[in-house]
């Protein structure tokens, strides 16, 4: 099918989606779960820009900041107040936590904006993982929390008698529907944004006139791409600090 | 559906979407696993105690900075405060000093005068008496004087004189 | 046949990327419009603003994600 796409194309070659591929580092065969692959070269150079930038960075502990180690300070100022502001002091505990899924995503995110790189966080599988980790880390925690009481964040006690068995099939559906949006609304972004470069790449093959405006149409997607990058981080942080808070206070 | 699309797009090259591709989920989720645990790790071992404490540090540091120059300020104002006290004093004691040595010098003078006064009169009173004395010696050497020249114009007019009319007689013209 | 409508469908599912747009820009310009009546509570806000626009977005990511299967997955 995509091949009649390329043909239908008339001659140019289009392969937004070869990005995403999954392969073998070394060797042929087919991949099992402990397998060498590109995911894992990705994963370990995200785990190595991490060390340098908040272990390295930080390591003359400097009460003057040089520039690595004020970025590093910035980016844990930055989730650090966000936990605090959204969850409130009694959130402050799963920070590490949270910490590690902002770091990890941000870093990923903006490693797969390098030519020729892979985005780890662009696989549904990925994603998916974090945001189930999250959906029951959340449960789990507002269970242990409140008891049967956490049910009472389905039963939204402010609404009109009649209305409340509706707004809470409502609210237990949206419950459950939090992990697939917010998998998807990372993983759908970055797809998105790295699809459409590579669109926009293949666009500059054609030459003279298209060709430039192409290329500064890869420049300006680009650009977005890293403002991107750094919003979904975000948005996937603060969405996991505004569940945490609902697992913590379900009585809104 | 996807299973066999990308089954065969692997090989085709770019068909399917190699993020249904079912057969890498367990090698992305084990891969991926591994790598939250070993950022974890990082993280919460190593990287945010530390950061965690520099920045606490540098809160003391400023708090303490600041608490410093608070103190130091404090200090400084003190020191003015007493520096004006120190000149006011000063110079309540140097007025002082002045209206003392002022009222020793008026009270030096007046004692000065006095004494300059009293010599004076002395001295006056001593000349006055010098000035009598040598009048009265003078009077008396007139006297003399004429009570010799009165005898010797009686002895030669070729009279006999008289001492004792001659004194009385001298003694009331003089006086008259 | 069967392809083709595929990527017929998959045209119509984009439009809801342009809808979700929409949805967007109208988070972005309300939030806009009210911070520039009360500046002061706009920075307090700006969490929420992130968390309504992602919310948008996640409909507008889901008929992108559609189309997307229609173009590679089925047919």
């Amino acid at each position: 099918m995509a091949d009649e796409a390329h043909s239908a194309e008339g001659g140019l070659s289009f392969h937004p989606l070869d990005q995403f591929e999954v392969h073998r580092l070394f060797g042929e065969g087919p991949i099992h779960w402990y397998t060498i692959t590109n995911v894992t070269m990705w994963m370990a150079i995200a785990v190595v820009c991490i060390v340098l930038l908040l272990v390295i960075g930080t390591r003359k502990r400097a009460v003057v900041p040089s520039r690595t180690q004020s970025v590093a300070e910035t980016l844990y100022g930055f989730v650090y107040t966000m936990v605090e502001d959204v969850t409130g002091k009694d959130g402050i505990k799963y920070f590490p936590y949270i910490f590690t899924l902002f770091i990890f995503i941000l870093i990923s995110n903006f490693l797969g904006l390098l030519p020729m790189s892979f985005t780890t966080t662009s696989h549904i599988a990925v994603t998916a993982i974090l945001a189930f980790a999250v959906f029951f880390t959340v449960t789990i925690i507002g269970f242990v929390k409140n008891g049967a009481a956490f049910l009472g964040l389905f039963w939204v006690s402010s609404a009109p008698l009649a209305l409340r068995p509706i707004l809470a099939i409502i609210e237990v559906i949206s419950y459950f529907v939090r992990p697939v949006s917010h998998s998807i609304r990372l993983a759908g972004n970055l797809m998105a944004g790295h699809a459409v470069l590579k669109v926009f790449a293949g666009f500059a093959q054609v030459g003279f006139i298209i060709a430039p405006v192409a290329i500064l149409g890869v420049v300006a997607i680009y650009a977005l791409e890293v403002l991107v990058s750094a919003i979904q981080a975000y948005v996937f942080t603060i969405l996991t600090c505004v569940y945490l808070k609902d697992a913590l206070h379900p009585s809104h | 559906m996807a299973d066999t699309a990308v089954e065969h797009g692997a090989e085709a090259g770019g068909a399917g979407m190699p993020q249904l591709d079912f057969s890498t989920f367990p090698n992305q989720i084990f891969w991926l696993v591994v790598t939250l645990i070993v950022i974890y790790f990082i993280l919460s071992r190593v990287a945010l105690p530390r950061i965690g404490a520099v920045l606490a540090e540098r809160q003391g540091t400023i708090t303490n900075d600041i608490a410093a120059a608070e103190e130091l300020k404090q200090r400084a104002q003190e020191a003015e405060a007493a520096y004006e006290k120190a000149l006011v004093d000063a110079r309540a004691e140097a007025g002082k000093i002045v209206d003392t040595a002022k009222a020793d010098i008026q009270a030096e003078l007046d004692v000065q005068l006095a004494k300059a006064d009293a010599e004076i009169a002395a001295q006056t009173a001593e000349s006055e008496k010098a000035i009598a004395e040598i009048q009265a010696g003078a009077a008396d050497a007139v006297k003399a004087v004429a009570k010799d020249t009165a005898k010797e114009i009686v002895a030669a007019m070729g009279g006999k004189a008289d001492a004792k009319a001659i004194t009385a007689a001298v003694t009331a013209r003089m006086k008259g | 046949m069967e392809g083709e409508l595929a990527h017929i469908g998959a045209g119509l599912a984009a439009i809801g990327s342009g809808a979700a747009a929409i949805g967007v820009g109208h988070v972005a310009g309300n939030f806009l419009a009210g911070a520039l009546r009360n500046p002061s509570a706009a920075a307090g806000q700006t969490a929420t603003l992130f968390i309504g626009i992602a919310f948008a977005e996640a409909l507008g990511i889901f008929s992108f994600l559609v189309a997307l299967l229609l173009m590679f997955a089925v047919g």
